[in-house]
């Protein structure tokens, strides 16, 4: 009947607080981790909101072809137009 | 019978550990509960980038098409540039624009950058520092803030004469001859028959 009594004292004072402790502990770290990921997940889609923006990089290439194109067109009348510089200068 | 011959003792270890399951199950639900919270937002996590890989996808090749045309560009200005204006004006016409630029010199030019800048009002005084200095708003004007304004803009016109062919204004050391005028002139501009010739008399007044 001793024996039983020190087995129930040491599960009460010892292996309960023990098991609370830990379960505890877990439960804190993992609510930790929520805020978190929901931060993490508005960024994400900030960033995806963003780049929606990315598309009109084809309208930017072709504006960008098109301007060199043109300047390579005056370029080349200038090369008629102009006279070449002096040798040595 | 069997619940009544429980002792005292056996009693206080089952409520033991009645309440060691208890804490099991109230932490363990609440830990499911935070980890299917985690779970939602990681999904939410995951869908968002996989947009972003998606959408950025491209971006790499049209990024490099752009820089392939304006590399382009560049080699064909710098080459027409050095071209026209021959290494060191280029070189001083570019420096005068963006100040320090000759240290990096041309892209396709390596000794360019080895060629000394002159100042750009040496190189580009009769031409596009003077109608600059004008007024005329080009923007090398700001790389010459020092330089005097050689047109009153409201009156001056002289100024504006030089832009042109006519060279009087310029006070130069010969010009054409005026014409010969006179009787004796090899060119008679009015050639008439009563040139010489006695003076015509006139009428008769009548009374």
């Amino acid at each position: 009947m001793t024996l039983l009594w020190i087995g129930d004292a040491i599960l009460i004072v010892v292996v309960l607080p023990i098991v609370i402790y830990l379960l505890a502990a877990t439960l804190q770290a993992a609510k930790s981790i929520v805020p978190s990921v929901r931060s993490i997940a508005a960024t994400a889609a900030a960033g995806s909101k963003d780049l929606d923006a990315a598309a009109l990089l084809l309208t930017t290439q072709d504006q960008v072809s098109r301007t060199v194109a043109g300047v390579a067109d005056y370029g080349g009348s200038l090369d008629v137009i102009l006279d070449d510089a002096k040798e040595g200068r | 019978m069997i619940v009544l011959a429980i002792p005292a003792a056996g009693w206080v270890l089952i409520v033991a550990v009645l309440l060691i399951v208890l804490a099991l199950v109230y932490y363990l639900v609440s830990t499911i509960v935070a980890l299917r919270s985690i779970t939602s937002g990681l999904d939410e996590v995951i869908a968002s980038v996989t947009e972003i890989v998606e959408k950025s996808a491209p971006v790499n090749d049209v990024v490099n098409a752009i820089n392939k045309d304006l590399d382009a560009g560049v080699d064909m200005l710098e080459a027409l540039l050095v071209k026209k204006a021959g290494m060191v004006d280029a070189v001083g016409l570019v420096d005068g624009l963006y100040p320090g630029a000759a240290a990096a010199g041309f892209r396709n030019f390596p000794e360019s950058t080895k060629v000394e800048a002159p100042r750009i009002s040496e190189v580009y005084t009769k031409g596009t520092l003077t109608l600059a200095r004008l007024g005329r708003e080009a923007p090398i004007a700001t790389a010459n803030p020092a330089g005097p304004v050689l047109r009153n803009v409201a009156a001056a016109s002289l100024s504006a004469k030089v832009l042109y062919s006519d060279v009087r204004h310029t006070g130069p050391d010969q010009l054409p001859r005026s014409p010969v005028i006179g009787a004796d002139a090899p060119e008679q501009y009015e050639q008439r028959e009563d040139i010489g010739q006695p003076r015509k008399r006139m009428p008769a007044r009548n009374p």
